[in-house]
């Protein structure tokens, strides 16, 4: 058989299939992974479903999610997640787009930095958080020692304090991954043509005010993408928390992720973990959706 | 902006379908081959089928790493020595709430393993679930696990409702470790190179003075960065040694904490760091350290750490917590390891004489077992010579017979809900943070809104 190199008006039997074709793996993927375990926590929240039991337990009606709303712990979770998330990506976004613009200044050794500033990001989380548990340690650790040499007498316990243990995390997440949003600033950056910043050093604007009226504006749409996925990544975060504090000290570090985890997984009160995630997914979505409209009404305003 | 350059490049042709074949007949060919090669003996394909493992397969989970891991490993060898026909798969799990979801979870699914480790605080709970299998007496004692030989604190602890479900391994309880060197130098040792004069709430407290004057540093060293566990442990010695009695009932859903002997014992607690004897933030390898590099004197932990401070090579002993109050029977903080059959689908798959003829022989290698620390339960073993010559393991055997198992409920246990809660509580007065009254009614809400929860049983 000769391949058939499809002409546009009269495609071949077998081709037809092709696209479908290619997307059947990854569409049952989802379907099984995803899509499923969705359908079965909307529905588990609706029981009184057990991990140590089969099957999905006793109705229960709206009684988890009346259990969930009226519980502290819901609210002091979502709004240390939500601190995380503030904490992370206001820096995450304004450091990624200094250190992008600087590092796209250099004409040789480009390279290096895109490879310094985004090295980090590629280590897994369990490395970060044992590099991080050195570094915050009470009286060997260097943060300490750090702190000492610049003249602080008495520094904190960088993850024994609870008013310090969230800001400590951010600090290493904010290390751990700049370079995701380096890089995508950098190919922001490069998409830029070299006629727009000709033009406006022609009329006489200076470096700044070509940052600050060419480069940014123009980075809109990047900056766009880098806030919404940095929100959303932030939301979700359990990993380093769950390695470096385990949500101490007093819970002070708690993400709701971690209320799901215990809930669902140590106490195995599958249904109430069930509900929380569900509300969990509707804060995310919401943000996300909330974020977009903003930026959809400020292009039309332009 | 919204303009964007058109393609300047023609879109490449679509796929053949001889391409289009031949990659999806590969990845066929791998999912295929994956199977095949596995066969239907392997644990993979088993996954999927359903299946039982082979007749002479024995899977085993446990959640022992670090040195309890070295010593279980030493121990199925011994095993596997004698019983070549065996195939023993030995798997190691995260110790804690991942090692019970995991356990839980495959048991639910009818994979479960032959024979698996639980603590004993957490048997309860399971045997309630329906996830063990009873265990009678005439099926043990063919293999010569009978009462007897028992240390009866454990043993008690393995029945629920009168019926057994657990073959206890050890009692690990929370004890005192000192350094030797330090201890002599602060004038703490009598003619033995035995620790004199530590009980009661001044005494102890000056002795923490005393190795605090010697170091330099600190009197003593406890975890609590990171370690609800090991402050609950703290808090539950020395309440139980008030007289304080249990914190919930009827199977958690009554809250029956005594919070003036809570506040009291939080008080004593907080006067450990008031008085600067101890530190307020160290992880529990940061306290381990600073024993083994001589900051502090004393540490306060369970004996699982005894190979890890052995390994520091440095001079030190280990005795039971001291008895700072007198109000009721000695008590320390304490759990045990033990052997449960978790339910399988089928006499086949349950594997009844070759699972209790493992049980046995790890039992048989208790000495083994003892010299990671843990008190062994195994009475042939309590009392042999053998384990009196075992120093330090045996110096705090006594510590045994004061053991207080964790209160039974469907969320308390190791590395519970319970554990998390109440340590924090303890953690909070132990920074200074909240005051030992606060800090018992905190408790006091806290367990109440556990008790109100539905229980998942």
């Amino acid at each position: 058989m000769a391949t058939t190199t499809a002409p546009t008006k009269a495609p071949g039997r077998g081709d037809r299939w092709a696209g479908p074709g290619m997307l059947l793996p990854f569409a049952l993927f989802y379907l099984v992974f995803l899509v499923g375990p969705l359908i079965y926590t909307v529905i588990a929240g609706f029981f009184d479903a057990s991990l140590l039991k089969k099957g999905l337990g006793d109705f229960a009606g709206l009684s988890n999610y009346t259990a969930v709303l009226g519980d502290d712990e819901f609210w002091r979770t979502l709004k240390n997640t939500l601190w995380f998330t503030v904490l992370t990506t206001v820096p995450l976004v304004l450091l990624s787009l200094v250190l992008a613009i600087l590092a796209d200044r250099f004409v040789h050794g480009r390279w290096f930095f895109r490879f310094a500033f985004f090295a980090p990001f590629v280590l897994p989380s369990a490395v970060i958080s044992l590099i991080f548990t050195f570094i915050y340690a009470d009286q060997v650790g260097l943060a300490q020692q750090a702190a000492k040499w610049i003249g602080v007498d008495t520094p904190p316990s960088w993850l024994g304090d609870p008013d310090w243990a969230m800001i400590s995390i951010a600090a290493a997440t904010v290390w751990w991954t700049i370079g995701f949003n380096f890089v995508l600033y950098l190919a922001g950056l490069q998409d830029i043509p070299r006629s727009v910043h000709e033009a406006a050093a022609i009329d006489g604007a200076g470096p700044w005010q070509r940052i600050r009226h060419v480069i940014v504006p123009m980075l809109g749409r990047t900056t766009t993408l880098v806030t919404v996925l940095q929100a959303v990544a932030s939301l979700k975060v359990f990993d380093q928390i769950y390695m470096l504090t385990m949500g101490g000290p007093d819970g002070s570090t708690r993400p709701s992720l971690q209320l799901i985890y215990d809930t669902g997984f140590v106490e195995g009160r599958v249904g109430y973990a069930s509900t929380v995630s569900l509300l969990l997914f509707v804060v995310i979505l919401l943000v996300s959706l909330v974020w977009f409209a903003l930026v959809r009404h400020a292009e039309k305003e332009r | 902006m919204r303009d964007r350059t058109p393609h300047a490049t023609p879109p490449p042709p679509p796929p053949s379908r001889r391409a289009l074949l031949r990659g999806t007949l590969s990845l066929g060919a791998v999912a295929a081959s994956s199977v095949a090669l596995g066969g239907c003996g392997s644990t993979f394909a088993q996954g999927f089928t359903g299946g039982s493992p082979a007749p002479t397969r024995l899977n085993f989970w446990n959640p022992f790493t670090g040195g309890d891991g070295e010593r279980l490993l030493a121990m199925e060898d011994v095993y596997r020595a004698r019983h070549r026909a065996t195939d023993l798969k030995s798997a190691t799990f995260v110790w804690g709430s991942p090692y019970y979801t995991k356990l839980t979870l495959a048991t639910l699914g009818e994979r479960p393993p032959q024979v698996a480790v639980t603590h004993l605080s957490k048997v309860p709970t399971l045997a309630e679930a329906g996830l063990l299998t009873e265990l009678r007496t005439s099926d043990l004692a063919r293999h010569g696990l009978t009462e007897d030989k028992f240390d009866p604190r454990p043993w008690k602890k393995s029945q629920v409702d009168g019926k057994l479900y657990a073959v206890p391994l050890d009692t690990h309880p929370f004890v005192l470790y000192f350094r030797t060197d330090i201890a002599e130098k602060a004038g703490l040792l009598d003619g033995q190179g035995r620790l004199t004069d530590v009980d009661g709430p001044d005494a102890f407290i000056d002795a923490l003075r005393a190795a605090k004057e010697v170091t330099g540093a600190w009197g003593g060293s406890v975890a609590s960065v990171k370690d609800a566990s090991t402050q609950f442990r703290l808090f539950w010695s020395f309440y139980r040694q008030m007289g304080g009695g249990d914190l919930v009932a009827d199977q958690g859903r009554k809250v029956v904490i005594d919070t003036a002997a809570a506040a009291e014992a939080l008080a004593y607690i907080r006067r450990l760091t008031q008085e600067k004897v101890v530190p307020t933030s160290t992880d529990s390898p940061g306290a381990i350290t600073m024993l083994t590099t001589g900051k502090a004197g004393f540490l306060m932990d369970g004996v699982w750490q005894v190979l890890t401070v052995q390994g520091a090579k440095v001079k030190f002993d280990v005795r039971p917590l001291p008895r700072v109050f007198h109000d009721a029977p000695y008590a320390c903080a304490a759990d045990s390891h033990s052997l449960v059959l978790p339910k399988a689908p089928s006499a086949a798959a349950q594997r009844l004489d070759l699972s209790l003829g493992f049980v046995a022989a790890l039992l048989n290698s208790s000495k083994l077992w003892a010299e990671g620390g843990h008190v062994p339960a195994w009475l042939p073993t309590q009392q042999s010579p053998g384990y009196r010559d075992l120093a330090p393991q045996s110096h705090y055997a006594a510590a045994a017979d004061g053991a207080a198992y964790d209160p039974a409920a469907w969320y308390s246990g190791a590395g519970s809900t319970l554990q998390v809660v109440v340590g924090n509580a303890v953690t909070s007065v132990f920074t200074g943070a909240t005051s030992p009254t606060a800090g018992a009614a905190r408790m006091r809400r806290e367990l109440r809104e556990l008790a109100s929860r539905p229980a998942p049983l």
